[in-house]
């Protein structure tokens, strides 16, 4: 049963995630009008290219300093500092844009101070917004696959250059600089890819022929012209766009984008003198462009609980049950993929692209794909949840399925043989090994899922009606109505309850894995 | 019986063959150089390594299509031998019931066997919280309770002091004579093999030769042995 647990049922599962990613494709392609794409598309896939492109550059080379100074540095409330820089990157991408608004916007802190020193209000919107926005949601990323680069290092070879006596330009280049070689690639790559599909923040920092994503365009040709031919065209470009950078990605570098504990003791001899007041000036600016934002919806948050409407809170049960059900699902799948694949065997290699295919779609293509499948049988408003919750589970597998697939093969290697020779298999083997060694990454795994998915903003966009919107479409809509005091309470509910999903699952898995 | 019949494991490059057999109940000693295929020899015998021509037949019947655990034999690994995160009992019962759907007569008997190792009071441990003869003594429990007639060792103790190590081939010894079972023990001291097996493979230049009496064996080594022994 080990061994049918370990082949056919992951065999079948590729197949089906294969037909789930690519049969949305072919019906957009059995609808796309045309290949010509007009002005406003190349001017979409000219804007996706570049704030993207600006959006990785300057997340990764901010994250340099950064990295390096918290890496070389000790101080109280470190460890702790790290863990909540990290925060923007669960944050729904939505609230994201909210505090960033509340920062930068016109009547926002950096405002009023360029208006107390006689300047004229700068504008949160247009192509510089959405970078900046995007820079705010993927820097914490960034910063950790750096960081984790460094703590990569053996203090060995920091010994040794230190009885060498290298001064810090020597360390820089002989250990520093081969390092980032080796880690920024990856770290440009992913975010270069999350920025491509970017869709929420367009909505609401762009928009207009000058800042429009491909995605976005996707979604205006579906819910404001209804050309469901010009959408299908623009949702082929988008994937060919997205496939294009996953394989290459996918060939040239195979990051981890999280990595296990970043707590330990820095690894760096502590550097002292002016590079200290530089380290401290670093940190200090990045927590503040991290940490404000998140504290505006906080404050702003607080006066406009009293002011949410009803729907919120229906809304937000929506979003939690959406969340739930589909997290479920791309743990389970992550789970008999990583397993299948630790196996090994024929078809290992089919499955592992299998799993991370769904890198090379995006929410509204697929949205549309199924938009457009759906829509002959049943009005597409009333499957708005289940396609949002299948949707959300796609999207989210391959992240999940990297963190597992590491430990599904340690396991396999330290405990296959023990388990075979004891006749250990079925749900007896997923029950008493494979769900208490795994426990760790499985809860991690768990929380991201859920959090992504309860701060997803994208396929429900197209297909939720007036009264079937999740938590994140509501705060929008609210936006979009300039009801601003409701909007930050309710972008409140949904931070609160986002970060309580991922806390209680990471904890879940601690403390199983302890027990 | 066990018989091993023109058994040949060929591996990248290796390759071993066999062709004898060994009487129920005999202690067998498997010594040889590393490298020549004493571990790859026993992994066969468990089914973790298929044979690339012969066969392996217990009592007659051809271990070909019995899966791993389904085999008449317990295995014992060079380390990984318990789960970590199960507790010493636990990891007792899954010789039992692999599913660890355990009858209250079942949790007694491992009570038994716990206190018949000498690891009463221990149940409840976790295997990082005891130590390494105590690790070896909760599998040798296990191998008690399943009790089947084959106890294969991949030099499970070999990370043991002498002592410690003297110790546990005592337990084998017993657990060999309470169970009836063969044993086939991988080791690299020709005292261990001396102290505790009636006779002894010898693994060397491809070849797995078949049991020789092992005082026999070590008063006049074949030249390979004589190599190996240096």
């Amino acid at each position: 049963m080990a061994s049918r647990i370990g082949t056919l049922i992951p065999a079948i599962l590729a197949v089906g995630l294969a037909l789930v990613v690519l049969a949305p494709l072919l019906v957009v392609a059995g609808r796309a009008t045309g290949f010509a794409l007009g002005p406003a598309d190349w001017a979409a896939l000219r804007f996706t290219l570049l704030q993207a492109l600006a959006s990785a550059v300057v997340s990764v080379g901010l994250a340099v300093p950064v990295a390096r100074a918290l890496a070389r540095q000790t101080f109280p409330g470190r460890g702790a500092l790290i863990t909540l820089m990290g925060a923007p990157f669960l944050l729904p991408t939505i609230v994201a844009v909210l505090g960033v608004v509340a920062v930068f916007g016109r009547s926002g802190l950096v405002n009023d101070v360029l208006r107390l020193l006689g300047l004229g209000p700068v504008s949160i919107y247009g192509a510089h917004g959405v970078v900046l926005a995007h820079v705010f949601l993927n820097l914490p990323l960034a910063v950790r696959m750096v960081l984790q680069g460094w703590l990569a290092i053996p203090s060995e070879r920091f010994r040794l250059a230190e009885s060498l006596g290298l001064a810090p330009r020597d360390l820089w280049r002989h250990l520093e600089v081969p390092m980032l070689r080796a880690v920024l690639p990856g770290a440009f790559v992913v975010i270069f890819v999350i920025c491509l599909t970017s869709f929420a923040v367009a909505l609401t920092l762009g928009g207009g022929p000058r800042a429009t994503t491909v995605e976005l365009a996707i979604y205006q040709a579906m819910r404001f012209d209804f050309d469901l031919g010009r959408a299908a065209l623009l949702a082929g470009v988008q994937f060919g766009l997205c496939a294009v950078v996953a394989l290459l990605g996918w060939l040239l570098v195979r990051p981890a984008p999280f990595g296990a504990g970043l707590q330990r003791a820095p690894v760096l001899r502590q550097v002292g003198g002016w590079r200290r007041a530089a380290d401290a000036l670093v940190i200090g600016l990045a927590a503040a462009f991290l940490l404000v934002p998140l504290g505006a919806v906080i404050l702003r948050g607080l006066p406009g609980l009293a002011e949410m409407p009803d729907a919120v809170w229906a809304a937000a049960g929506r979003s939690v049950a959406v969340a739930l059900v589909s997290t479920a699902v791309t743990v389970m799948a992550a789970l008999v993929l990583a397993l299948g694949v630790a196996h090994g065997g024929r078809g290992a290699g089919a499955m592992d692209a299998a799993a991370a295919l769904p890198l090379a779609t995006s929410g509204l293509v697929l949205g549309v794909g199924l938009f457009l499948l759906v829509q002959t049988v049943v009005p597409p408003a009333t499957l708005a949840l289940p396609v949002t919750v299948m949707v959300n589970a796609v999207l989210s597998l391959p992240f999940v399925y990297r963190l597992l697939l590491p430990e599904a093969r340690v396991l396999r290697a330290d405990y296959g043989r023990l388990s075979t020779s004891l006749g250990i298999s079925g749900l007896a083997w997923l029950r008493l090994i494979v769900v208490p060694r795994l426990a760790r990454p499985i809860g991690f795994g768990a929380g991201l899922a859920a959090a992504l998915s309860m701060g997803d903003l994208g396929v429900i966009a197209l297909f939720a009606s007036e009264q079937g919107a999740t938590l994140p479409l509501v705060v929008q809509r609210l936006m979009g109505a300039y009801r601003m005091e409701a909007a930050a309470g309710a972008a409140l509910v949904l931070v609160l309850v986002s970060f309580a999903l991922f806390w209680a699952c990471d904890a879940w898995g601690r403390w199983y894995a302890s027990a | 019986m066990l018989r091993l019949e023109r058994l040949v494991l060929a591996q990248d490059g290796f390759r071993l063959t066999a062709d004898w057999a060994a009487e129920q109940g005999t202690k067998l000693a498997v010594i040889g150089p590393s490298g020549a295929g004493k571990s790859t020899l026993l992994s066969a015998i468990a089914g973790f390594v298929a044979p690339e021509s012969g066969r392996l037949l217990w009592q007659g019947q051809d271990l070909a299509c019995l899966a791993p655990g389904a085999r008449p034999l317990t295995i014992l690994f060079q380390d990984q031998n318990l789960f970590p995160h199960l507790t010493l009992a636990q990891n007792l019962g899954l010789g039992l019931r692999p599913d660890l759907r355990l009858s209250a007569e079942e949790r007694r008997r491992i009570e038994q066997v716990m206190e018949r190792v000498g690891l009463a009071g221990l149940a409840a441990r976790k295997p990082g919280q005891v130590s390494g003869g105590q690790i070896g003594r909760a599998a040798l429990a296990r191998a008690l309770l399943r009790a089947r007639p084959m106890l294969l060792l991949d030099e499970p103790f070999a990370a043991l002091g002498p002592a410690l190590k003297a110790e546990m081939l005592t337990l084998v010894a017993d657990v060999a004579a309470e169970t009836g079972a063969l044993v086939m023990m991988v080791t690299h001291d020709p005292k261990d093999a001396l102290a505790f097996a009636d006779r002894t493979i010898l693994v060397a230049d491809g070849v797995a030769r078949a049991p020789a009496g092992t005082a026999a064996l070590f008063a006049d080594p074949p030249a390979a042995l004589r190599a190996y022994l240096g």
